[in-house]
C-alpha cells in the first residue's frame, strides 16, 4: 500500500529525482522531498492559496494535484523568482507596498501573480482583483497586495 | 488532512483506461480528471477511493469540436478552456459568461467541464449549463456507449445515473441558434464561492417575439433543473420588465428549495426570484 515510485521533479530548472507515495500532494512533495519550504501550506484543500505555484506557466493549487501528475512537468516556485540576491520586481513592490506582513499567504499571492502577469501584462485592475480573490489574506486586507501587483506591471511593461 | 492511501493507475488510452475502470470499480476505483472536487474530498477523507485511475495522460480526450449543430466537450477539457469563446456565436458567449463564476481562476486551469458533471455538485454553473440547454452525457463501459439526457441524468445532490464502471468520455451541447439571446446570474456570498442560487436563461428572440424559452434554476434544489411553467410564462411575448417579472414569480413558486445552514428555505425562494429576473434583465443587455 505504501510503495513508492520514483519520479523526477523539474523545479525552477533543476531536476529532483525522488520517492513518493502516489498519495503524497504535489506541494508536500515540494516541501518535504526537495526541500524547498518556500511554497506554503494554509488549508490543503484548495480554498487558501498559499501553496499556489506555476505549471508548465499556469498557477495552480499544489495540494490539489498529486507529485505524480506533475513529473517532468515544468514547476516554478517562489525560490525561483529573485536572481541571487537581487528580487524580482514583483518582489520589490510587495516589499515597497507594505503587502506583507506575516508573510504566510505571500508566495501564493506572489506566484498567483506572476502567473496572470506574463500571460496578461496590460490587465484591468478589475479584472486583477477579480484574479487575486483567488487567494487568501489575514493581513494586509489586500489593498497593498492589489497595489503592489499594480505596480508591479507597470514596471514590468516598461522594464523600468 | 493528508489523503488516505490509494494506488495510482494513468493509462494513456481510452481503452485502458475504460478497462481499468472495469476491474477496479467494484474494488472502489474512482476516476481522477482535474481533482478540484476529489482531492479535497480526500484531503477530508470523505473520499478514501482505492485506487485512482488517472485520465489526465489521455490525449484523445482534449477535444473541444463543434459540428452538425453540437458542441462536444471532451473528457479533459478544463474549465479555463472557456475563458476564449470556444465557439462562434449565443453559445460560446454564454459558456465564457458562466466560467468566471466557478470557483477561482487556479481552480479552473485543473478542474474539468466533465468533471463538474460527474462531480454533479447541486451549485454546479456546467451542471446548470447542461441541464437548461438539454446536454447529452455520453458514458462508456467496457460493453456499450450511452447517451444520456441531461433530464435522466441528475438524481440528487452528487448523484447521477452514472454507473461506477462508466466513464464520462464527452458532453454534448446543442448550438444555439443565432437569434438567442441568453443570460446568467449567480448570487454568491463572496468571489468564488459556492452559489447559493443561480439562473441560465435562453430564448429566441424572432422578430421582437420569443419563442423556444428555457429556465434553469442551480444551487437552489438538490440539482438543476428547467422550470417549465416559468417559461411558458415567456413564450409568444415580447421582452418587457412586467414580463420578466411575471416570470420569476413563476420560477419561486415552481422551486423547492434546499434548506441548509448557508440558507433558509424561504431566503433561497427569494433568491430563485431574483436571479432569475437579473438572468432574464441581462439576456436582452447582450
Amino acid at each position: 500500500m505504501l510503495d513508492k515510485t520514483r519520479i523526477t521533479l523539474d523545479i525552477n530548472g533543476r531536476r529532483y529525482a525522488i520517492e513518493v507515495e502516489p498519495r503524497w500532494t504535489l506541494a508536500d512533495a515540494i516541501r518535504e522531498e526537495c526541500g524547498l519550504t518556500g511554497t506554503h501550506l494554509g488549508c490543503e484543500h484548495g480554498v487558501c492559496g498559499s501553496c499556489t505555484i506555476l505549471l508548465d506557466d499556469e498557477p495552480v493549487r499544489s495540494c490539489l494535484m498529486f507529485a505524480v501528475q506533475a513529473a517532468n512537468r515544468k514547476i516554478r516556485t517562489v525560490e525561483g523568482l529573485s536572481d541571487g540576491p537581487t528580487l524580482h520586481p514583483l518582489q520589490q513592490s510587495f516589499v515597497e507596498n507594505h503587502a506583507i506582513q506575516c508573510g504566510f499567504c505571500t508566495p501564493g499571492f506572489l506566484m498567483l501573480a506572476i502567473g496572470i502577469l506574463e500571460r496578461e501584462p496590460d490587465i484591468s485592475e478589475e479584472k486583477l482583483i477579480d484574479l487575486l480573490s483567488s487567494n487568501l489574506c489575514r493581513c494586509t486586507g489586500y489593498e497593498n497586495i492589489v497595489k503592489a501587483v499594480t505596480a508591479a506591471a507597470k514596471r514590468m511593461r516598461t522594464g523600468s | 488532512m493528508k489523503p488516505a492511501p490509494f494506488t495510482y493507475h494513468a493509462p494513456t488510452t481510452l481503452d485502458s483506461a475504460i478497462a481499468l475502470l472495469t476491474e477496479l470499480a467494484p474494488l472502489d476505483g474512482r476516476v481522477l480528471a482535474g481533482g478540484q472536487s476529489l482531492v479535497p474530498a480526500m484531503a477530508f477523507r470523505l473520499a478514501r477511493p482505492a485506487h485512482l485511475i488517472d485520465i489526465n495522460n489521455i490525449a484523445a480526450l482534449g477535444h473541444v469540436t463543434a459540428e452538425a449543430g453540437t458542441l462536444s466537450i471532451g473528457a479533459c477539457v478544463r474549465h479555463a478552456a472557456f475563458h476564449r469563446r470556444v465557439v462562434d456565436g449565443p453559445l460560446g458567449y454564454l459558456l465564457s459568461d458562466v466560467v468566471s463564476h466557478i470557483a477561482h481562476y487556479p481552480i479552473r486551469i485543473r478542474g474539468t467541464f466533465c468533471g463538474s458533471l460527474a462531480h454533479a455538485d447541486p451549485a454546479s454553473e456546467w451542471c446548470l449549463v447542461a441541464a437548461t440547454l438539454g446536454a447529452t452525457i455520453v458514458a462508456r463501459n467496457a460493453s456499450a456507449t450511452r447517451k444520456i439526457a441531461a433530464e435522466d441524468y441528475f438524481r440528487g445532490a452528487l448523484t447521477t445515473a452514472l454507473e461506477a464502471n462508466e466513464l464520462i468520455t464527452e458532453v454534448r451541447l446543442p448550438l444555439l441558434p443565432d437569434d438567442s439571446k441568453t443570460g446568467f446570474y449567480e448570487f454568491s456570498r463572496r468571489a468564488g464561492d459556492f452559489a447559493l442560487a443561480m439562473a441560465a436563461i435562453t430564448y429566441r428572440l424572432e422578430e421582437g417575439v420569443i419563442s423556444s424559452p428555457r429556465i434553469g434554476i442551480g444551487g437552489i434544489e438538490a440539482y438543476p433543473r428547467r422550470l417549465i411553467n416559468a417559461e411558458a410564462e415567456l413564450s409568444g411575448h415580447s421582452p418587457s420588465s412586467t414580463l420578466f417579472a411575471r416570470a420569476a414569480e413563476k420560477a419561486a413558486a415552481a422551486v423547492d428549495p434546499t434548506e441548509d445552514k448557508h440558507a433558509a428555505a424561504n431566503y433561497r425562494r427569494d433568491l430563485a426570484r431574483t436571479v432569475v429576473l437579473r438572468a432574464l434583465e441581462r439576456s436582452i443587455a447582450c
